[in-house]
């Protein structure tokens, strides 16, 4: 316990020094970064923050020191999330490296491969994007049509992949690719590759919100090495799920359930109140109380997970039934901002309306992805009733 | 701190399991309803669980109970929820027994807790006062006299309400009703002279009953704690009493999930399991998920009533409300995905659902909670 104190003690001393005051204020989206070669920084704190944690490996605080993370314990792990949020530090990335492909590489990576990617990942220093949906294949992930086609020590891969978030921006990607045409689900494989490699080109997407975080990625006799798949070659399906297992857990907790989402109470005290300073319309507040106590409850749940995981219980496809929560609840979050704040959060640009007020409705109009991408509500619920509640199709 | 159970918690809630499956079936419930039993719980069952130390669980070792701390209550509450057991369980060992361990005086203490922890005494705590649960505006008077109190008014929905010893009813000494202070418990005798009980018979088949004081006369050592200063000793008492009826609500409700998914997996239809239609399957996937928000919600009041915790008031609301929306909703779909037979008396499903609507108002509805959910975080 005393060392548990000291850590906290040390932790606290070290971000009092190194954590930049603007890092400490809530974040603005045109100051996210998600790391990378090319990255440029619109506010040179961010580049600092986010160099001095990687550093210290706590952007990754429970993987091991030798691929460049903290090499922390959970409950050290918790001391540390605990002190950035005490001092309301900002999340010093947006990381697919982190969530995901990190995560997996630590249990189907080759050493070489994890001595390559995960130090990178941890500073910040290459981007990774995620090269799964097609145009005919999104719930139906297992029809992907990618081909990856032996040719000496490398693979050559052809096909185009959608909705790869940020591909345009992003340095490297894990694939999936068919190496098996005979077998649907037994003929996949993950791979790796450099976005810079001849024949990857990329198109963004313009969603509804008016953003393009998505792309289209198109691969035209991509040559790339074998020891970059991740794996087992024809295994890919089952990495692909470990992985979408990490992916809806952590977007479930990192973003659904984050206390850096915005703050629907406020907004409800900033449009609804009466004299009193309390919500007056009882049915706006009846809503609010809903959210927030959903809020509540998946937070709590994930906290109880987590304690039962640790204790080796075993809890089944949990990250599924966060995903599933956690998407819906941030959509009825955005929903319920933009009925509080009325016709005035709903403007697409303009000075009428303060950049709050245009984030709000344009990430009121982006949540609607929550639910469709990695794994859409529908495709959750199949995996809930099927692999927990074991009802089957025939 | 702790959102999982210790070993020995595991082995109280192995055994409670076990012990409710054998001895307290859903078929007891039946019976005390088909013989309109005079208590309205099982004599011999209530023997049975005081042995095992269930009616002492909360009550120091100095009093005769056992001490093992509200999560072992908990414990007992959700696996007795699973059958729908009828017993003093939260009447007199969460309500009662905790009015008089936190208020009581070493006197009160030592002439009833004794009595409870061997199962000889039944406790009722009379709070409401019309249809729906709304502590915040009692309004039954306790007039101060020479001796003591003299008190005047009906109490409503009594759980246990005819079969008490003991009532400890929740009046106003002062100020007026809607008023938060002027607020005592007072513990009163069921012989006193001048109490008019009527059992009620509900849709649950649970106990309730209304009691009317009329010029019930008392003494000064029937006051629980502090004169005037009752309301937050009521409020505590409320809270576990929300926590541990959320505990048993949601050992209910997940007896009849498991009731439904059985179904699924044995019920045909156009020559197939009806659990293989997808909109069958997305409704018990949904209902699934809620189950799991309700596990985290008790366990994390459970846990705050042990700490002690600050927290402890927005847990009891956030547990009640979260659990009552659950159950409400997997109590519709029981009927629903059983179909005709689902609608049977002699199918036990509809159990489910009538104690669902009763346990759900009991101590406060998802919107009261809600409000004060609000209240509590300020908007």
């Amino acid at each position: 316990m005393t060392d548990l104190n000291e850590f906290q003690q040390e932790v606290r001393t070290w971000l009092e020094v190194n954590c930049p005051a603007s890092m400490r204020t809530p974040m603005v989206a045109d100051e996210v970064t998600i790391g990378g070669r090319d990255t440029t920084f619109k506010n040179p704190d961010t580049k600092l923050w986010l160099e001095r944690m990687g550093n210290k490996g706590w952007t990754a605080p429970t993987w091991p020191k030798k691929y460049g993370g903290g090499g922390l314990s959970p409950q050290e792990t918790n001391i540390l999330k605990q002190e950035l949020k005490r001092i309301k530090a900002r999340v010093p990335m947006i990381s697919f490296g982190l969530w995901m492909i990190g995560p997996v590489l630590l249990e189907y990576g080759t050493e070489e491969q994890k001595q390559e990617h995960l130090p990178k990942i941890v500073r910040g220093e290459i981007s990774w994007c995620q090269g799964y949906s097609e145009p005919g294949y999104g719930s139906d992930l297992a029809g992907l049509q990618t081909r990856a086609v032996e040719d000496g020590e490398d693979y050559i891969i052809n096909g185009q992949k959608v909705w790869t978030s940020y591909a345009d921006k992003c340095d490297w990607i894990y694939a999936l690719v068919r190496t098996n045409t005979e077998v649907k689900h037994g003929g996949i494989t993950m791979i790796l590759f450099d976005m810079a490699s001849t024949g990857v080109s990329t198109r963004p997407i313009k969603l509804i919100s008016g953003l393009s975080s998505f792309c289209e990625t198109f691969f035209d006799d991509v040559r790339v090495p074998k020891k970059n798949v991740v794996g087992e070659v024809n295994d890919g399906w089952a990495v692909s799920n470990r992985l979408l297992q990490f992916e809806r857990e952590n977007i479930s907790a990192d973003v659904f359930a984050s206390d850096e989402v915005f703050d629907v109470r406020k907004i409800a005290k900033d449009y609804c109140s009466g004299s009193d300073g309390k919500v007056s319309d009882p049915l706006v507040r009846d809503s609010l109380s809903k959210i927030l106590m959903k809020d509540h409850a998946l937070k709590l749940t994930f906290k109880r997970v987590m304690e039962g995981t640790k204790a080796g219980s075993s809890t089944g496809s949990t990250s599924s039934i966060f995903k599933f929560i956690g998407a819906e609840l941030n959509k009825d979050r955005y929903e319920f901002a933009i009925d509080a704040m009325g016709q005035q959060g709903m403007g697409w640009e303009g000075k009428a309306f303060t950049p709050y007020q245009l984030d709000v409705a344009h990430e009121w109009l982006r949540s609607k992805a929550n639910s469709i991408e990695g794994g859409t509500t529908e495709i959750n619920l199949n995996v809930i009733a099927k692999r927990v509640l074991g009802l089957r199709d025939s | 701190m702790s959102m999982i159970l210790s070993e020995e918690q595991v082995l109280l809630q192995d055994s409670a399991r076990e012990f409710i499956k054998d001895q307290s079936p859903v078929s007891l419930l039946r019976q005390l309803r088909d013989e309109k039993d005079d208590f309205g719980y099982s004599k011999e069952l209530w023997s049975y669980m005081t042995e095992m130390g269930w009616a002492g669980i909360n009550i120091p070792e100095k009093y005769d109970g056992l001490d093992f701390g509200f999560k072992g209550l908990g414990i007992i509450m959700e696996e007795a929820g699973r059958t729908l057991t009828a017993s003093p369980l939260l009447s007199t060992v969460v309500l009662g027994a905790n009015s008089i361990v936190l208020g009581g005086s070493d006197e009160q203490k030592s002439t009833i807790l004794p009595k409870v922890a061997s199962g000889d005494c039944i406790l009722a705590l009379a709070v409401d006062e019309g249809p729906h649960h709304d502590p915040e505006n009692i309004s039954v008077e306790a007039k101060k006299t020479d001796t003591g109190y003299l008190l005047n008014g009906t109490k409503q929905f009594v759980i246990d309400g005819h079969i008490a010893d003991y009532f400890i009813v929740a009046a106003r000494i002062s100020d007026q009703a809607g008023s938060l202070t002027g607020l005592s418990l007072l513990l009163v005798d069921k012989e006193t002279s001048g109490i008019h009980i009527d059992r009620l018979s509900m849709v649950d088949g649970r106990n309730s009953a209304n009691v009317t004081f009329d010029n019930v006369s008392l003494g000064a050592s029937a006051l629980l704690g502090e004169e005037k200063n009752g309301g937050d000793l009521l409020y505590k008492v409320l809270d576990l009493g929300r926590i541990a009826l959320a505990a048993e609500m949601l050992g209910t409700m997940q007896q009849a999930f498991d009731t439904i998914l059985a179904y699924l997996k044995e019920r045909k239809q156009f020559g197939k399991l009806i659990g293989s239609f997808q909109a069958l399957q997305h409704r018990a996937a949904i209902m699934f998920s809620d189950i799991e928000l309700c596990k985290s919600v008790v366990m994390a009041a459970l846990t705050a009533v042990e700490t002690n915790s600050d927290d402890l008031a927005q847990l009891a609301s956030l547990a009640k409300a979260t659990v009552n929306d659950a159950y409400h909703q997997i109590s519709n779909e029981a009927i629903q995905m059983h179909g005709g037979i689902g609608m049977t008396d002699e199918f036990d499903i509809g159990f489910y659902l009538k104690r669902a609507r009763i346990a759900e108002v009991t101590l406060g509805s998802s919107s009261y909670h809600r409000r004060r959910y609000a209240n509590l975080n300020g908007y």
